[in-house]
């Protein structure tokens, strides 16, 4: 049995090479891709709900909470296909053919609605962590409500929602594997394929792993070192 | 001037203000005192709204500030407010503290509102922690910020919610001795506050606040020496 594994180690190494050349021409930047776009519209969308959800009005109030809701209810998997064959399915019939999302959108439109939901509750709780004091002090200084947010309560939400905003987004890099199912062309696709052609599974789907790891490893190297700046002027 | 007419406060079915009327003339300084729980900070919070009476109105200077339709931000930028927290921006240092309102609120250049700010640090005796954060300072030197913060706006009413209840005791004299040059300058003053020798020294009137009514009011010697009303007696005698 040593001597068989001994024996598959040479070209399984061979594939793992093939399997991380073609992960960094092509995989690697189509999961940057949907990452960076949700990662961008992900605290946009976020930050919006998040504030909709605070509102004294019952409107804003009400859609935020069952966006919020929705999502965090509903595995990712089942809207990346709900949005893709569902929604896109029905565009696609409806239009007889002339609308038609392609993977990479629809994939970057579940990411970011995916990550704002989660996004909105980290900034809430952020917020709230913020001592009401602070509130008082700024608008009793004859603040708006607005400007006293801005300037005041935001800077300290996000100094301590910074740990939680760093894991949601390294979460959202691996969720982005989800995006297989509607066929976008990222890095688990991309080992799926390759796994395919060969069926040399363990070294492909190896090299995959590896993948996603180094991502995550710099991105939380990098959310750690923008912590500890933004610690020193504390 | 500010008047106070039939002022009630509700914390839910909890009325904590039953009825608060009451007088306060420009250049007055008056302090409240009284057990805990007797609505004297709600009742000093309602008066720049920090608190919305359930009922009843405050007027400054012949203005109804509980109305809905008058920007708050307005009158809250004539009146100031000091903390028993201190409440200072963590984020900020002492003198951005200092000069964020007068330059995002009144519209000051940076260098106007520097100087404003300094000039407050002088006289609250910090100037040489202008660039220092809130974190590295002493309680008593936090709340001297927030005397200067609360005048950078130059108010013409100062409101202070037991400035020296969180204070170690070593420390109340230098906020006190901030607040009495205040009222040599003649600011309109409300003080709530648990320090007796304080209210005894520089009020005009005391106001003996208790179950949310205002038991008795009168000069410092008429409470503290004469009291008349029975509970201002036992409040006295417990804390005298």
């Amino acid at each position: 049995m040593l001597a068989k594994l001994l024996e598959m180690l040479g070209p399984g190494f061979d594939n793992f090479l093939v399997v991380i050349q073609k992960i960094l021409t092509v995989g690697v930047w189509a999961t940057l891709k949907v990452t960076v776009v949700a990662l961008f519209f992900g605290v946009l969308i976020g930050l919006i709900a998040c504030l909709c959800k605070m509102s004294k009005h019952i409107i804003p109030k009400a859609i935020a909470t069952v966006y919020i809701e929705v999502i965090r209810g509903t595995p990712t998997l089942v809207q990346a296909l709900f949005f893709y064959f569902g929604i896109n399915g029905l565009l696609v019939s409806l239009s007889n053919g002339s609308l038609r999302m392609a993977p990479l959108f629809a994939g970057m439109v579940v990411c970011s609605l995916n990550s704002g939901a989660y996004v909105a509750e980290i900034f809430r709780a952020g917020i709230q962590s913020v001592d009401k004091g602070q509130m008082e002090a700024a608008r009793s200084l004859g603040m708006p409500e607005k400007l006293a947010m801005r300037e005041i309560i935001m800077p300290q939400a996000v100094r301590t929602i910074l740990p939680s905003l760093g894991n949601e987004f390294i979460v959202l890099v691996k969720e982005t594997s989800i995006l297989a199912i509607i066929g976008v062309s990222e890095i688990t696709r991309i080992g799926q394929i390759q796994a395919s052609i060969n069926y040399r599974t363990f070294s492909a789907y190896f090299g995959v792993a590896v993948a996603y790891f180094c991502l995550t490893f710099i991105l939380s190297r990098l959310v750690n070192l923008l912590e500890r700046r933004m610690a020193v002027s504390d | 001037m500010i008047e106070v007419k039939n002022l009630h406060k509700y914390f839910d079915k909890l009325e904590v203000l039953k009825g608060i009327n009451e007088v306060i003339e420009t250049n007055e300084v008056v302090c409240v005192i009284g057990p805990s729980g007797s609505g004297k900070s709600t009742f000093l919070r309602c008066l720049n709204l920090l608190e919305e009476p359930t009922k009843g109105d405050i007027v400054i200077d012949g203005v109804k500030i509980n109305d809905p339709k008058l920007n708050i931000n307005e009158v809250r930028q004539k009146m100031g407010m000091v903390f028993q927290s201190f409440n200072l921006f963590p984020h900020k240092t002492v003198l951005e503290n200092i000069t964020i309102a007068p330059i995002k609120v009144k519209g000051l250049s940076k260098d106007e509102a520097d100087k404003i700010g300094r000039e407050l640090l002088e006289r609250v005796g910090l100037a040489d922690k202008a660039d220092a954060y809130p974190r590295s300072l002493s309680g008593g030197q936090k709340q001297r910020v927030a005397i200067a913060r609360a005048l950078a706006m130059k108010p013409e009413i100062m409101l202070f919610d037991e400035p020296t209840s969180a204070l170690d005791p070593e420390m109340v004299g230098e906020v006190l001795e901030v607040m009495r040059e205040l009222t040599h300058e003649g600011m309109t003053m409300v003080v709530v506050t648990h320090e007796m020798g304080f209210a005894r020294e520089v009020a005009h009137r005391v106001l003996f606040m208790d179950g949310g009514y205002i038991v008795e009011q009168g000069s410092p010697s008429d409470i503290f020496d004469h009291p008349q009303n029975e509970r201002t007696q036992s409040f006295l005698s417990k804390v005298l």
